[in-house]
């Protein structure tokens, strides 16, 4: 970098580099403004909004009174629920995926990596037909259910019940836990075991001392990554748990589909998005940005 | 950080060994599964899903004929198009503008950048419909926009969400640059459409096309926001098949299930080559 001959030169330069950058960025920024933020201003409007008789939705006479219907047996019993899922969704995932993830991370690098190609694959294949596969083995006189009860592990008829929900959910989602816990493994500085074990550290004490909470992040992140959607799901409710309207995704839409409730609906995603958005402040406090 | 792993400490002995190892291997079969079962009753020549009767081709003979899946096939296929280009070119400048250059309101529009990612969406699909409800009329006086069409709003609201996948992608390559190449080409008096064209760009190629094909799945896979946005005449293939799948198991969704999961498969190794070839090309 030159030295500028005066100090008024070099913040003209600073400001002409600064307005460069701003211009470049200009297009993403009114994209995003025009059909990001105003539709999101609209909604959070919306929620404020008054239903007329009609079901139409005027944006006149503001009032909280969709705010207030959250505290109705219905709608309360549809965020616990879909809460219920989500967290029992989770944790069935990080108990699937953390030996995994620990597994993967301690592997060879020729083998590691393949193993990583294994959960990638699914990760990024498409989601709606890995649901609807479920669906597939779930039915009536599908595999699953054939097994299950033929082994006499009790009845495999769970199509359209909450654990099939649970099932799909923690099948959609389960790469998205083992991604990042595989991150955090991996980083571990086993040095740090070893010394454990040297002071007479059993072996599951190291784990519980050292290996556990040095992965704490991954356990974290993972556990947003797949707790956050979960509780917003749609397509798998959809597909895995019959036509019923019990859980927040598929209520919300209910709300402006069927029900024409405009305010309640956009006060509902504006919950979802509050919930999300918590989950994610959490997530970057804990310096988990490493997916 | 090491990365030679010691194998002694890092793996548990005796029977816990085993169970790791048993417990993997079942993660795995748990994953891959269902895909093999749905793949093995595409190529059943029965009309019932799960009762085997022989091996055949019908049903995929039944998805080439039909004309619906056809025609939303190229919907699907104009939507991602139209939205992956858009998105690749606002967001690698989005990603250029925020990690090479310092303006007010940054850290605003960084903030803003990161929420479609992180939505829900359903939130996201409600956005969408509410915003076209209300807007559709503005819109549509502007001379030659008409926004009544469902391919318009789809390719709009799939750009929505997909720049910022695209600039997050690219801001990852282009944290790992540092800058000094670019100003080199400035002090050999290139001008900035020069450094960006012969310097900038070909080092974040890698980025740009990962953040591609992240757009390009992520446009295909949409199925809420889509269903949300799309009109009579404009239904992509996702939307198209999540209406029939509603309806209940046939065999001729297995086999179009089939074709869109190898599809979605060719990308993912395609993008795997790509980061390979990438890394190689660091020097890794």
């Amino acid at each position: 970098m030159t030295v500028a001959a005066t100090p008024g030169l070099e913040y003209q330069a600073e400001r002409a580099r600064s307005r460069r950058g701003f211009l470049l960025g200009l297009p993403a920024v009114i994209y995003l403004l025009v059909f990001f933020v105003i539709p999101l201003g609209i909604v959070v409007a919306y929620s404020f909004a008054t239903r007329t008789r009609t079901g139409r939705t005027e944006l006149t006479d503001w009032n909280i009174d969709a705010y207030g219907r959250l505290g109705e047996s219905v709608v309360r019993a549809v965020a616990f629920r879909s809460l219920w899922i989500a967290a029992v969704s989770t944790i069935i995932c990080l108990v699937l995926a953390y030996p995994l993830a620990y597994f993967i991370s301690t592997r060879r690098p020729v083998t590691r990596n393949l193993l990583l190609v294994g959960v990638m694959i699914p990760f990024w294949s498409n989601f709606l037909i890995r649901t609807y596969a479920w669906r597939v083995l779930l039915d009536s006189d599908g595999i699953f259910t054939q097994v299950v009860s033929g082994l006499g592990l009790g009845d495999g008829r769970i199509l359209f019940t909450s654990k099939a929900v649970i099932l799909g959910l923690v099948y959609g989602y389960l790469p998205f836990m083992v991604l990042p816990l595989y991150a955090s493994i991996e980083r571990i500085d086993w040095s740090l075991v070893e010394g454990a074990r040297d002071l007479y550290a059993s072996g599951w004490t190291a784990f519980r001392r050292v290996v556990w909470p040095l992965s704490r992040p991954g356990v974290v992140a993972g556990s947003i990554l797949v707790f956050v959607p979960s509780f917003g799901a749609y397509v798998t409710p959809a597909i895995l748990g019959g036509n019923k309207k019990g859980l927040m995704g598929s209520y919300i839409v209910d709300q402006f589909m069927d029900a024409r409730n405009g305010p309640l609906g956009a006060s509902l995603s504006v919950v979802v998005l509050a919930v999300m958005l918590v989950g994610t402040l959490v997530y970057f406090r804990q310096g988990g940005r490493n997916l | 950080m090491t990365k030679g792993v010691a194998h002694s400490t890092a793996e548990p002995m005796g029977l816990s060994r085993w169970l790791l190892r048993g417990h993997s291997a079942v993660v795995y079969a748990f994953f891959y599964a269902p895909i093999f079962v749905l793949a093995f009753y595409s190529f059943n020549s029965s009309q019932i899903v799960g009762k085997w009767s022989g091996f055949s081709l019908r049903w995929y003979g039944d998805f080439l004929e039909n004309e619906n899946i056809q025609e939303s096939i190229w919907i699907s296929v104009k939507v991602c198009i139209a939205s992956t280009l858009i998105s690749v070119v606002l967001g690698t400048l989005a990603a250029l503008s925020i990690e090479r250059f310092r303006w007010w309101g940054q850290k605003a529009f960084d903030a803003v950048l990161y929420l479609p990612i992180i939505i829900p969406d359903v939130t996201m699909a409600v956005m969408m419909m509410v915003f076209f409800g209300e807007a559709a009329e503005l819109f549509n006086a502007i001379p030659g926009v008409d926004l009544t069409q469902g391919v318009e709003k789809l390719v709009l609201s799939h750009v929505a969400f997909n720049i910022s996948f695209v600039s997050v992608v690219v801001r990852a390559r282009l944290a790992n640059l540092d800058a000094t190449m670019e100003e080199a080409a400035a002090d050999l008096y290139a001008n900035g459409w020069q450094t960006f064209r012969h310097v900038t760009l070909p080092l974040i190629m890698p980025g740009v096309l990962g953040g591609a094909l992240l757009a390009i799945t992520l446009s295909l896979d949409d199925v809420v926001v889509s269903s949300f946005v799309s009109a009579v005449g404009a239904t992509p293939v996702s939307v198209y098949v999540f209406g029939m799948l509603r309806k209940g198991v046939s065999p001729l969704i297995n086999a179009v299930s089939v074709v869109i999961l190898a599809a979605s498969m060719a990308l993912v190794v395609a993008s795997l080559v790509l980061e390979r070839v990438t890394s190689s090309q660091k020097g890794k």
